[in-house]
């Protein structure tokens, strides 16, 4: 007998999907779960969904993503966040901690995450700030948010840098209590005054503020060692430079505790992007050059770099319809993410599908401390689920189709590979045909 | 030409020479006591200035008004921008407006090319941020060219004795076209370039316009105050001006704002001008027939010593005057599409 909960079977044999490592199989969902794998299953009332050609990834799981919500829901809504997600084949998405008011108390992380439940479209797992108000002065009540209802392990004060040392090394002894990681977003600011773009040769030309690759990597430096010291995780976000990669490569080969991530972008785009001065290139960290793109490509492959992370930052287009210099830095990503990667690693022959399911699902889960994703499509595994078409495109992306509310894409007009074709949460179909399922 | 001038490095060196060339027709015609031409009216120039720039601003205004074409001054102090209008809104209501050319002065690197994005008009870079500062680098080699006895129709040797050399060496060089190249060049002209490059709109644009027009360019400065990528610069970088100025024929001193020692780009304003500054010991050690430039506002005692200022190898009033010329050219060649005819020669009423 079918099983109907708003219209929808709960139900679902994927048939000929092929796996992670490369066997083909049919997978039967079936209450939250992967209740069988193997060939040529058969289920009485299962909706059939033929999967010939499509890859299965366990459903993939965003570290960074800006969700705007409290405050700027002008920008994103936790609502159209995570539409966005799931059409970028996200089950899971850590939102950040700057929103207005700032997620730095029990009571801001868990109306977020009680929103993200109430929307659906994939879990919501809130990022809390670091310090009071982002304002890098006074500790946030990081045991306060580890307690809440929303479970907060990883904290934050993304768009600014912790660069106060002592308040880095407390905050990062501090969550040992509670098995947190501290995310750093590595900007020295004093060496970052009103910087615009990456300094080199093109911000010379254009004649913008440089935001120099040792800005980045003084800190990473520094956030390594503390952490060895007190022997506590840091997790790296958007790691952009080469030179950045070297210094995680060293710090883990010492067997320190250190994550990173990569974002779509930094993966493909460079600062000559800038040239035109259109803001939609600009974000922070800003793009690098093509031996950064180079350095950070193989530093996921080798998994120095551990995962990709978005860095979903929408913005309404009056922030970037505007001076470069007055515009507001970052850019969507969450519905590209995948087939930017695609573009970048695979048809690169850098990473093969079990890799990407690796850096996009099981890493960052592992990192984000979230159970029930990041878990390899196996019988008993939670049932979160990626199908994905690496033959369909390329297709140039239109950032107006976007479900995010904002249209500050990089890949506007840029031909990427790929298609998300459905996902699913613990066995519910959140798209479907690469739309949103209704 | 291009549809607008946003960039001296967008210009080809045909281009550059014809607009040096037209100003030099220009500046005849200035000499009559009749200035006025007829050439643009009817046409409505726009001087959107976001910075303050009295020079800049009256000689684009005197430009356009020689030309005859209407003007209207539009200053973001006191107007809507003051409170709070887009560039991007701004644009629109000077495009329904009707502006034929959108002159801009900007405090933010590529606001002008965010400008000729949005309207239809042509937009004409008066300065932006760091980057670009086009007529500026115009001016200053037509001042040079005269200077130094370059132009077309001045003599085998200019009034600084010094032999003209030949456009023919580095043919194509900016323009990349065949053919015999346009005379009026700067080949083989040894130009240093003093002071805050770092920070410097007209540095860029005059390396720019330099290299294309086939000058050998030299940056003097401290270190500090110089790109990071300079090495990729088409140019050579020194730190010790006494060693540049024997073999320099043109000397353009940068303005040096005193902030900049707050955020320690140098010691003090005494050390800077120590090291940097030229005063008249320094000036003794240039070739003879070398010219002193400075692109104004001056800090006397600071970059340049009174004594250089006023002295008869500064041109820096000729580059005023020259800035007219110049800037009656663009605009000429821009609006009107074509080059001078004996039709638009004729003075208006």
């Amino acid at each position: 007998m079918e099983e109907m909960v708003n219209g929808v079977a709960q139900t679902w044999l994927i048939t000929k999907v092929t796996l992670p490592g490369g066997q083909r199989a049919d997978l039967l969902l079936r209450d939250g779960v992967i209740a069988k794998t193997g060939t040529r299953l058969a289920a009485a009332g299962a909706q059939v969904l033929d999967a010939d050609g499509l890859v299965a990834l366990p459903g993939l799981v965003d570290l960074h993503t800006h969700l705007r919500e409290p405050g700027r829901e002008d920008a994103e809504t936790i609502e159209t966040g995570t539409r966005a997600a799931a059409l970028g084949g996200y089950t899971a998405v850590h939102a950040m901690a700057n929103t207005e008011p700032v997620a730095d108390t029990a009571g801001v992380v868990e109306q977020v995450w009680r929103l993200g439940r109430e929307a659906g479209h994939c879990d919501v797992q809130p990022v809390g700030a670091v310090t009071l108000g982002l304002g890098g002065t006074r500790l946030a009540e990081l045991g306060a948010m580890a307690d809440s209802a929303a479970r907060v392990r990883v904290f934050s004060d993304d768009g600014r840098c912790v660069s106060d040392p002592l308040l880095m090394r407390r905050a990062l002894e501090y969550v040992k209590a509670f098995d947190g990681v501290i995310a750093q977003h590595a900007q020295e600011p004093r060496l970052t005054e009103n910087a615009q773009m990456n300094e080199g040769a093109v911000s010379g030309r254009l004649g913008l503020a440089g935001w120099p690759a040792v800005a980045e990597e003084a800190i990473i430096a520094r956030d390594c060692l503390l952490a060895a010291h007190v022997g506590s995780a840091l997790h790296v976000c958007h790691v952009s430079t080469a030179g950045s990669v070297e210094i995680i490569r060293w710090a883990k080969s010492k067997g320190w505790r250190v994550s990173a991530e990569v974002t779509p972008h930094h993966l493909l785009l460079t600062d000559e992007l800038a040239e035109g001065y259109d803001p939609v290139y600009k974000v922070n960290p800003p793009l690098r050059t093509a031996a950064d793109v180079e350095g950070l490509r193989a530093g996921l492959a080798d998994g120095t770099i551990d995962c990709v992370a978005t860095d979903h930052a929408p913005h309404p287009v009056e922030a970037k319809d505007t001076e470069w210099a007055y515009a507001a830095f970052g850019m969507t990503g969450l519905e590209v993410a995948l087939r930017a990667v695609q573009q970048a690693m695979v048809e690169t022959g850098l990473l093969d599908w079990a890799g990407v399911a690796d850096r996009m699902s099981v890493r960052p889960a592992v990192i984000g401390r979230l159970s029930g994703h990041g878990i390899l499509p196996v019988t008993g595994a939670p049932a979160n689920l990626t199908l994905y078409d690496p033959a369909a495109g390329p297709e140039p992306v239109d950032p107006a189709a976007h479900a995010s509310k904002s249209r500050n894409s990089p890949f506007g007009g840029v031909a990427l590979p790929g298609q998300v074709v459905a996902t699913f949460l613990r066995g519910t179909a959140t798209v479907l045909d690469g739309k949103l399922a209704p | 030409m291009n549809r607008h001038l946003i960039s001296a490095a967008d210009l080809s060196r045909d281009d550059a020479l014809l607009i040096l060339d037209t100003a030099e027709e220009l500046a005849r015609m200035s000499d009559r006591p009749i200035k006025k031409l007829p050439t643009l009216r009817g046409r409505t120039v726009v001087n959107l200035f976001f910075e303050d720039s009295t020079r800049t601003r009256i000689s684009f205004e005197a430009a356009a008004k020689r030309l005859s074409a209407d003007v209207i001054n539009f200053s973001a102090k006191g107007s809507s921008v003051a409170k709070g209008e887009s560039l991007k809104d701004t644009a629109l209501t000077l495009e329904a407006m009707g502006a034929d050319a959108v002159v801009i002065r900007h405090v933010a690197s590529g606001a002008p090319h965010r400008l000729a994005g949005w309207i239809r008009g042509h937009v004409i870079n008066a300065g932006d941020g760091m980057h670009e500062h086009p007529t500026q680098a115009l001016l200053d080699a037509f001042t040079i060219r005269r200077r130094l006895g370059l132009q077309p129709g001045a003599g085998d040797t200019g009034p600084g004795g010094r032999t003209r050399r030949s456009a023919s060496r580095t043919a194509g060089r900016g323009g990349g076209r065949t053919g015999p190249a346009r005379p009026g060049g700067l080949d083989g002209v040894r130009v240093a370039i003093v002071g805050d490059v770092l920070h410097s709109r007209v540095a860029r644009s005059n390396i720019a316009l330099l290299n294309i027009l086939g000058a050998e360019v030299t940056l003097v400065a401290p270190p500090t105050l110089l790109p990071i990528a300079v090495d990729g610069w088409s140019c050579e970088v020194g730190y010790d001006l006494d060693a540049v100025l024997p073999k320099t024929d043109v000397i353009m001193m940068l303005r040096v704002q005193q902030e900049r020692m707050i955020a320690a780009f140098f010691p003090s304003v005494r050390e800077y001008s120590r090291r940097y500054g030229l005063d008249a010991g320094r000036m003794a050690m240039l070739p003879e027939h070398a010219i002193v430039m400075h692109p104004g506002p001056m800090n006397r005692g600071v970059e340049i010593a009174a004594e250089v200022a006023d002295s008869p190898r500064s041109t820096i009033v000729e580059q005023v005057a020259n800035g007219v010329s110049i800037r009656m050219a663009v605009l000429y060649l821009l609006l009107s599409g074509a080059e001078l005819t004996a039709e638009s020669r004729r003075p208006g009423r």
